[in-house]
């Protein structure tokens, strides 16, 4: 009786598991809000700004599940490149924009059917595929370290292939975007 | 921690992200909708990683941000060129291939 009260008692580890998960729930709340005004606001640059909260959130949940280099990436190149990128894309296509009379095409209540559909069978899959497995609450910080040597060891190809991608990537959106 | 939790949030901004592809008329806007669906990509990916403990969802969720980045950059310019010759980056005025 006793040694099952301990065993349960050191299984729990029950206040640590609580801050995860009311952590999890505020960040999630936030999240999914800010992602709902991005795409129903009808200001472009507010939707950057929400879409700057969503990117952070996934920041945030990342370090609640140990992956603290890839947070930091998140936060650098999303919130800090992808986010400017954006703003640049609407400082210099928007004013014919403006007075427009809705930001939703004529198809969005199909579109939110489609997503509702979609939700519905990806939640129903994901119940029926994995139910109540947990994320194992041991769950350390992950070492860099040890994340640089598989990106160098067993994905060096894949690597180099994305570096490419992002040279071309550059070379062509100079060729499409230059005034000839 | 469920591993769910993650699985579903990720779902919900991922078909947030599919409702905002489908109905916005701005350009820019469809292509800060596809991030949504990236990075609900790489919540699963990374949720993955921390229910396995092995590293690889989290090198490919390195992968994504890099395409994302040269995703924005090519679709923002393919934005661009289309502003320039129609004079606006609105979906529906854009139907020169529609047939």
């Amino acid at each position: 009786m006793i040694a099952a009260v301990l065993a349960a008692a050191q299984n729990a580890d029950a206040p640590i598991l609580v801050a995860q998960n009311v952590a999890f729930g505020i960040i999630a709340v936030l999240m999914l809000v800010s992602a709902v005004r991005v795409v129903t606001a009808a200001n472009v640059v507010h939707a950057a700004a929400f879409l700057v909260v969503v990117l952070a959130g996934a920041a945030a949940l990342f370090i609640l599940l140990g992956a603290e280099f890839v947070a930091i990436t998140q936060v650098l190149v999303y919130i800090g490149a992808i986010v400017v990128l954006f703003l640049f894309g609407i400082m210099l296509t928007r004013a014919p924009m403006e007075g427009t009379e809705s930001v939703s095409r004529d198809n969005w209540a199909l579109a939110g059917l489609s997503g509702f559909v979609l939700l519905a069978l990806l939640g129903y899959t994901l119940w029926d595929g994995f139910g109540r497995d947990k994320i194992p609450s041991t769950l350390e910080p992950t070492d860099t370290g040890a994340l640089s040597d598989v990106i160098f060891g067993q994905y060096l190809v894949p690597f180099e292939v994305v570096s490419l991608l992002l040279l071309a990537a550059l070379v062509g959106a100079i060729v499409i975007a230059r005034r000839d | 921690m469920f591993l769910n939790q993650f699985l579903m949030l990720a779902a919900a901004l991922f078909c947030i992200g599919v409702y905002g592809v489908i109905a916005r008329k701005n350009g820019v806007m469809v292509l800060m909708s596809i991030e949504l669906i990236l990075n609900a990509v790489n919540i699963n990916l990374v949720a993955f990683s921390a229910m396995t403990g092995a590293l690889s969802g989290q090198v490919f969720a390195l992968f994504v941000i890099a395409v994302a980045a040269a995703e924005v950059g090519v679709g923002l310019a393919i934005v661009l060129a289309i502003f320039r010759n129609y004079r606006t980056v609105d979906l529906d005025q854009v139907d020169l291939m529609k047939g």
